[in-house]
Order: C-alpha cells, then sequence, then structure tokens
C-alpha cells in the first residue's frame, strides 16, 4: 500500500520539489545580474524530471557503476554545474562576461511561480482524494 | 527545502547592493571634498561584485562583494585662484567622482535591490502555500 501512495503522490511531489529547486536557480541569476562573468543557469525540467523519476541526482553525472569489487569509487568533481543544470544563452552578452538577461529571468521567475503553483494544486488534490478515500462515508 | 536557499541568495543579493549604495553615497557625498584626512582629494570607491557558492544549492550561487577599489582616474582640476588649496597656477586637484557616473549605479543599485526584496517575497508566499499542503483547498 506504500508504494501505491508512492505511486500516487511520487511524479506530483518530484515536481514540486524540482519547481522549488528551479525557483532557486532563477533567484540566484536575479541576484548575480551585477555580477561580472557570472553566466545565467536554468533547470531543464524535462530532463530533471526524468533523472529524478529514475533515482539520480537532479545535478552532476548519473551514478558509474561499479561491477567489479576493485572499481575505484567516483570522485565527486566540484564546482561546475552538470546534469539537468544547463547554462542559457544569452542574446546580448555584456561586456564584463555577464550572460544575465534580468527582464526574461524576471518573466521566468514569474512563470515558475505560477507552475509551482499549480502542482502544489494538483498534489493537495491528490491529498485530499486520498483522505475522502479513507474516510468512511 | 531549497526554497529556504531562495533567502540566502536573494539576502546576499540585498546585502551587497546596500554595500553598493553606501559607496556611491560615499562617492556623492564627497564629490566636492578637495581635501581629505590624508590631505589629498577623495578618490571614487567602486565595489566588485563576485558569485559566492550557497552551501545546499546545487548549481545556485549568491553575492558577496570581493572588494571595494579606489577609482585610479585622474582627479578633476579646477581652476580656483582664491580656493586656499590651490595651486600656484591656480588650479584645485577635485576628487575624481563622475556625479552622472554615480547617479546611474544608484538607480542600478535601487531596481537589482527591490527586484531581490520581490524574489524573497515571492518565496515566503510559496512556502507559506507549501505549509497549507493537504488542509483546505
Amino acid at each position: 500500500m506504500i508504494t501505491r501512495l508512492d505511486d500516487a503522490l511520487g511524479r506530483q511531489e518530484a515536481a514540486l520539489t524540482l519547481r522549488a529547486q528551479r525557483q532557486q536557480l532563477i533567484a540566484s541569476n536575479i541576484a548575480n545580474a551585477d555580477t561580472p562573468n557570472y553566466k545565467a543557469v536554468d533547470l531543464n525540467f524535462a530532463e530533471a524530471l526524468k533523472r529524478a523519476q529514475a533515482g539520480q541526482p537532479v545535478t552532476g553525472s548519473p551514478p558509474l557503476l561499479r561491477t567489479v569489487a576493485r572499481h575505484l569509487p567516483p570522485i565527486p568533481v566540484a564546482g561546475g554545474p552538470a546534469g539537468a543544470v544547463d547554462e542559457t544563452a544569452s542574446a546580448l552578452p555584456s561586456v564584463d562576461g555577464n550572460t544575465v538577461d534580468l527582464d526574461a529571468e524576471q518573466a521566468r521567475f514569474a512563470e515558475n511561480t505560477v507552475r509551482y503553483e499549480a502542482a502544489f494544486r494538483v498534489l493537495n488534490g491528490k491529498l485530499r482524494s486520498l483522505l475522502a478515500a479513507m474516510q468512511q462515508g | 527545502m531549497s526554497l529556504f536557499n531562495v533567502f540566502t541568495i536573494a539576502g546576499s543579493a540585498v546585502s551587497a547592493q546596500a554595500q553598493r549604495l553606501n559607496a556611491v553615497a560615499s562617492n556623492l557625498a564627497n564629490a566636492e571634498s578637495a581635501a581629505g584626512p590624508d590631505g589629498k582629494p577623495y578618490q571614487a570607491r567602486q565595489v566588485v561584485f563576485r558569485a559566492a557558492p550557497v552551501a545546499g544549492a546545487a548549481g545556485g550561487a549568491g553575492v558577496e562583494v570581493a572588494q571595494v577599489v579606489e577609482d585610479a582616474s585622474a582627479p578633476r582640476r579646477v581652476y580656483d585662484p582664491k580656493h586656499p588649496l590651490a595651486d600656484a597656477s591656480g588650479y584645485v586637484t577635485m576628487p575624481n567622482v563622475n556625479v552622472a557616473d554615480e547617479m546611474v549605479n544608484m538607480i542600478s543599485a535601487s531596481r537589482s535591490y527591490q527586484t531581490n526584496v520581490e524574489v524573497m517575497n515571492t518565496a515566503k508566499t510559496l512556502m507559506l502555500k507549501a505549509l497549507t499542503l493537504g488542509s483546505g483547498s
């Protein structure tokens, strides 16, 4: 039954978490709108959701398989976004190397807020249906 | 919880922009200070931003002030023979503050400040919403 609950809520829960994560990336772009050499990043949502459902980390490369016990464990590489986090291309990069387009980021921030709300409502609706099914009539 | 990191990121930006406003205020206040405490004319100060990684925020980055640099450009020379600090040929060395540049800097800093406060407000709304998950509509 627990796995069924997980099946019912798993995808929506992952979506809500990823929306929050994207919100964080966009916030960091807005915060660094005046930082020289900062490169704007964004979350590739489809790729991130695929990874989240496959149990892989959203950032970083997929876990290496160790088929023989004597294989060396993977060494985590510090810095440098990878995985589902991409750098966004800017139509007009600044002279100081900054690629943040503040208007586009604000639009993305608003869009992501609405999508977070949507994911929230779907999850909330599912929870309420489950609660209704659990209560006797 | 990645939405908490939005506060860290946007908060670091607000504080960095406040320091930039501080530098602008100091430059504008001393635009006519022909002599500082060391007897030399005031030199304009500029803050240099740098992206600062936030613990637990994969791919996200806050801002910090890397350093405050003194503008090395040549000071203004104003002809005013009656001025007590005038040299033998009647010129007074004034600070190298460009008031128009500083006004632009001030507008940019205050806009960035407002944007980041707005980001924090949105994150707050989303988090409060997440607290109501499973109850109400």
